[in-house]
This record gives C-alpha cells, structure tokens and sequence, in this order.
C-alpha cells in the first residue's frame, strides 16, 4: 500500500494539516443537518481525504466499504434516447462520481443519477439520516449548461439528498451553484505543515530522518502534500537510510520539460522547433495535460530570462493557453507558443548582441 | 429524519417580509404600490435593479396581499429562470393561464382580491428575445384579466416594446445602515453574536445585497456557532482578505517579476478564486491616489480580458501572471507595447 492512502486520515479527529476545518465540518455533521457543501482548493491540499471523512462522520465505517461499478443509463432527451456510460464509486449511503467524464452530455447525467438516488431514498426510522450523499467530482469542468441544471436538481431534491462538490478552482463554479452551498476553501499545506506530516510518517515508519531532509522535500513538493508524500517514499526506496545530502529525483516529465526549455533557448531555428515537436507529442501521449506543461515550460522558461523579457513570455504564454482551451488540438498551441518564444528570444538576442 | 430538514429553512426565506411596508428602503415603489393596495388599480409592472435587493420580496409579497392565501395559488402564476421559458412555453402555459377569466367577488376575508390575475417572471432578463416578442401581443390581449410582473438586474435586456407596457421601478442598493439594521434583527431572532467589526465587514463585503448578506451570515453560524468574528465571515464568504490583495498590489508595485510570481504562486496554492481577486484588484487600483488615470485605464482593461479568459475555462495562474505583469508594466511606466514581438 501505497504511503499516501495508508497515512491518509480517516477520520475528522485525525486530521494533522486544516484540524480547524476539521473541527467545524465535524461539529457541522453532527449537530445539525448538513448543507450542500462546496470544497475548492488546488489539487494535493486534501479536499478528498476532508470528504471521506466527512462522509465517515456521517455514516460510521460503512462509509468506506466502496465499490467500483460501471454503470450505464439509459437517458431520455427530448427526440432520442442516449446511453450513458459512467464509472461510479458506491456505497450503501453514496455514490462519487466524475461527470465531466461523460463530456458534452454531463448535463444528463447530473440529472438522471440525482433523480435515481432520490427514488432510492433509505429508510430508516431508527435516527439515521434519511439521505444520500453524492460526491460529484471536478465541477468545475462541468458545462454551463450542467450547472444551470444542477441548481435546480439541488433545490428540488434537497430533502432526499445531499450533494458535495469538489474542484480546483471556484470561479468555474457559477455563481447560482455556490450560492447553495456551504463554501469550503481549502488551502494547500505550509511547508510547515508537510514537514510535520512527513515527520509523523517517519515516526510511523521507524525511519531516522537527517535534519533538513523534510524540508527539502517540502520545497520540492510545491505545497502539495500527495507530491511531498510520494517524493518521500520514492527516496526511501531509493536509498535507505537517508543521507542529509541525498538528492531528491525530481519528477520525470519535469525533467524532460526543463530539457525541452534548454533546447529551445540554445538554438532558435524551424529544425530545433521540429525536434521540440516530438518531445511535446511524447508528453502528450503520455497524458500529461497540455496545460501543466505550457505552465511548467514556462516556469522553466522563466529561471533563466532576464527581467525585461519576462513579461513578454508570460503574457503569450497566457494568450496560447486560452487560445488551446477554446481550440481542439493542444499541440498546435503549445508549439506556437514555444515558436513564438524562439522568435522573440532570437530578437532579443541580435538587439543586444547585434 | 425529516423534522431536522424542516429546521434549515434558508434565513433568506425566513426573513422574507411578508408585508409591501416591511420592503426596506425602496419608498418610492412602496408608495405607489400602498395606492395600489388601496384602489386596487394595477399597472403591468417592471422591476430592476441589482441583485438582494427586495424585488422578489415586492413582486410576492403584494400578490399576497392582494388575493389572501386561498386565492394565490389559482391567482398568481410564478415563472423564474430555473423553469424551462423558451418560446413554447410562453404560447402554451402563459397564454393559458393569461387568459383565463376569473369572477369579480369583490372583498374576501380582508382581501381586495381584484378580477385579475398575476404573471411574476423572475429573472425576466435571462428570457430569449423570442419568448420576449410572443409576450407582447399576449399582454395587450389579456389585459383586462391578467397583469404582468416582470423583474429583471438589466433593464436594458428586456426589449423597448416591452419596457414602454410597463410602469418601471428602480430598486436602489441597500445603504449600510439599513442593511445593519436588518442583520442585527436576525441576529436577535437567532440569538447570535455580531460585535461591530463583523458587522461593518459584512455589510462591506455584500455591497448592498441584502440577501448575500443573509447567506454569508447562516453559513458562518453553521459552521462556527453563534459567536462570528469578521474573520470567519470572509472565509465563509470566499472574499479575499485585504492583506492578500495588498501584497500582490505592492510586488506589482515594487517592479519586480519574480516577487510578483512568487505572490502569484501563494494567491494559487491558497485556493483563493482568481475572478474574486480581479474583482478585488481592481476596487485597489481604481481607488488608489498615487496612479494616473492612463496607468489606471492601461491595467482595467487587462483585467476585463483576462477575466474574459477565465470564463472561457483558462488556466487561472497563467491569467493572474499575465495581469500582474501587466499592473507592474503599467505602475513601472513601462512601455504598453512589447519591444520584440
């Protein structure tokens, strides 16, 4: 097992980064009912591990007998039927799903899986809570359209069942659906914070851990605890035990993105653009989103520019990536981006050197 | 357990006043619409103004007092943008219930209840251009048994032949301390505690929408007991502490990109809505002294483009950069245009 699901907190109690957060959603579930609840914060500051244990709360162990099913519906809309086919994880009070999964008809499926869950609504006339829960994933890639349906799901069916949402970024969530719910930012861990995590793990583990070997990892993890966790286990298996002075392995493609950045900035030319090409085609077939390499290229990018260019580049940068947001194919954009650099970059370098 | 769920009635409902006279500050439109109460003469009406205000608490709360409870259900057909308004709608269920007759049986049980009914379109403003025109004719037809109430945020969406039917109302914003007055009431009724601090920055961070302030305020004493601090209340409320948007302010000012990406970075990894910090951004820079109107135009119209790009589903770190570069080109008196592309 894996150390980040085996030290993931199962309960509110034992929750070590956001306890405060913690606190208050457990006195939240307990005391009274439950709104609908809104988590936003940036991927790795533990919005799930937050909803599990909410979820815990709420329903007691059973909460975390889950099964994975792939289920599909059959959907009415309006001239035709659709089939829908949707990966969902269940148990016996609720069901997580990733509706922008379906794509352009995630709009159904908000619909329909809320409806069947209200009919299904358990009954139980012994104190427990008589509703559902449902965990809707990355919200906000959810269409517009979805979300407008969804404000209405929640009202009506409120009484027969509870929805948690979940995602990244809060200003793609409109404003009619956060409105509804209980809004809960959730921001990425200190490094301090992770240091104290990775020390509790140590502890755990029986590892002698060299002073400032924590924080190392802290830094490099970029206050995402799932990367300081990981990063953490990787140099265990790497080297044990650890010395105060090994190296932490960065990730892979972010290698091979700091080489593509030292390509581009020794030679400006169509035939070094052309190489770059297949170095971009192999992150993206290996699914790495075309966002976070225009992002982590560009921070390469900027380590080793001088002030005055700087602005320039992260000015395109940001144009090519709403350009690839509205467009379809991401490697036209980040090669635009990458030649359009080259370009300025080659200016730059004959006004100043002539 | 059902009777728990009863429990959490939104305050926003709760607190609704049931009564024209209870409407806060709105006097003009209460005085016209206590005449109408009197004589029972009914214009077709139009509300707008910004959201939180008391246009729906208006437009539902002088049916009410016309027609009585026995009589709203069959009197007042209610249409917000939640239900399905497209142009079928309008020709079906509209005209339907616009043109049925109803008696004249004068007074009920303290009622004037008048011989006509009321069509509220809520949110009238989000309503296509078609379904728009198919009302026109409908409310001329009917006029004698059916008044339209429409509320809208933007008077200019609703088309000019519909606005001239109509007699208009503006709803103004909420001042401060009306807004205080009724916060404190609820707080009474609740039995919560708001010390002044809270007060001022809850009223500050609604700008005058009451109900937003309402909503801030349920969520904030569910999720921290009855004792709220104005800390809590901006955390509940996803508005950006001030010091936040400061310090992104100052880097920008300080001319230095790295400081300004590091500040980025933190606003990023904190969670904190991008589109919510533009907003923020901009009260700052348009409020500041020591700018000149150009710097200040120069960095508003970015910002109106990024938040463009954002809406389109762009990344929000790369916009947020962008911004701030650009706030530290305008502040630094850098030149607008780039010197190598």
């Amino acid at each position: 097992m894996l150390w980040v699901d085996k030290y993931r907190p199962k309960t509110l109690d034992k929750m070590i980064v956001h306890d405060d957060i913690a606190q208050h959603l457990k006195k939240l579930v307990t005391e009274q009912d439950c709104p609908h609840l809104l988590f936003y914060g940036p991927s790795g500051s533990g919005k799930k591990t937050l909803i599990m244990a909410v979820l815990r709360q709420m329903y007691g162990a059973s909460a975390e007998k889950v099964k994975i099913e792939n289920k599909t519906w059959k959907v009415d809309a309006g001239s035709r039927t659709l089939d829908l086919e949707l990966t969902t994880l269940s148990s016996t009070n609720h069901v997580e799903i990733n509706p922008s999964e379906a794509g352009f008809q995630d709009r159904y499926v908000v619909q329909e899986i809320i409806k069947e869950m209200a009919k299904n609504r358990p009954i139980d006339a012994k104190g427990k809570k008589g509703y559902k829960v449902l965990v809707l994933n990355e919200v906000d890639k959810l269409s517009r359209e979805a979300q407008h349906s969804l404000r209405r799901t929640m009202e009506k069916y409120s009484a027969s069942c509870r929805l948690i949402l979940c995602c990244n970024s809060s200003s793609k969530v409109t404003e009619a659906v956060r409105s509804r719910c209980l809004n809960v930012r959730i921001n990425a861990p200190t490094e301090e914070q992770i240091v104290k995590v990775l020390e509790f793990i140590g502890k755990k583990e029986n590892l002698q851990l060299p002073p400032g070997f924590a924080a190392r990892i802290a830094v490099q993890s970029n206050r995402s605890l799932r990367r300081a966790v990981l990063l953490f286990e990787t140099c265990r298996v790497q080297q044990y035990p650890f010395t105060s002075i090994q190296a932490i392995p960065p990730m892979d493609w972010e290698q091979y993105v700091s080489e593509i950045a030292s390509d581009i900035m020794q030679e400006q030319s169509p035939k070094r653009l052309f190489m770059v090409r297949g170095k971009l085609y192999e992150l993206l077939i290996n699914c790495i989103p075309p966002e976070i390499i225009l992002k982590r290229l560009l921070s390469e990018l900027l380590k080793k520019l001088d002030a005055e260019l700087k602005h320039e580049v992260c000015h395109w940068a940001a144009y090519y990536e709403h350009r690839m947001r509205l467009g379809q194919k991401a490697i036209f954009h980040i090669e635009a981006f990458v030649a359009k650099f080259m370009s300025i970059y080659k200016a730059f370098l004959i006004a100043t050197f002539g | 357990m059902a009777p728990l769920i009863q429990s959490t009635q939104p305050w926003v409902e709760k607190y609704r006043p049931r009564q024209v006279k209870d409407v806060a500050h709105q006097d003009e439109v209460i005085r016209v619409l206590t005449n109408t109460l009197e004589t029972t003469s009914c214009p077709h009406m139009l509300f707008y103004g910004p959201p939180g205000t008391g246009k729906t608490t208006t437009a539902l709360a002088i049916c009410h007092q016309l027609f009585g409870p026995e009589l709203y259900k069959s009197r007042v057909l209610e249409l917000n943008a939640s239900d399905d308004r497209g142009i079928n709608v309008v020709r079906t269920k509209i005209k339907d219930f616009a043109a049925v007759a109803v008696g004249t049986r004068g007074r009920q049980g303290g009622y004037p209840c008048p011989p006509y009914k009321i069509i509220i379109l809520d949110e009238a403003d989000s309503m296509t251009e078609d379904a728009q025109n198919a009302l026109r004719r409908t409310m001329e037809t009917y006029s004698k048994v059916t008044r339209f109430i429409f509320i809208c945020n933007y008077i200019s969406r609703i088309i000019e032949p519909l606005a001239s039917r109509c007699a208009k109302f503006r709803f103004k914003p909420l001042s401060d301390d009306i807004m205080t007055n009724r916060i404190l009431h609820i707080c009474t009724e609740e039995g919560l505690n708001l010390d002044p601090e809270a007060l001022a920055t809850l009223s500050s961070i609604s700008q005058g929408d009451l109900r937003r302030a309402i909503t801030y305020l349920q969520s904030a004493a569910r999720l921290f007991g009855s004792t709220i601090s104005d800390k809590e209340l901006i955390s509940v409320s996803g508005v950006i502490p001030q010091a936040v948007v400061q310090a992104l302010f100052a880097a920008c000012k300080s001319g230095d990109f790295d400081l300004a990406n590091k500040e980025v970075n933190n606003v990023i990894a904190e969670g904190y809505p991008v589109s919510q910090m533009f907003l923020q951004l901009m009260e700052v820079i348009v409020e500041a002294n020591d700018i000149t109107d150009e710097q200040k135009a120069r960095i508003c119209s970015k910002l109106g483009e990024a938040d463009k790009c954002l809406i389109d589903g762009a990344d929000e770190y790369l916009q947020l950069l962008d911004v701030a570069s650009n706030t530290m080109r305008a502040l630094c008196n850098m030149p607008q245009e780039f010197s190598y592309t």
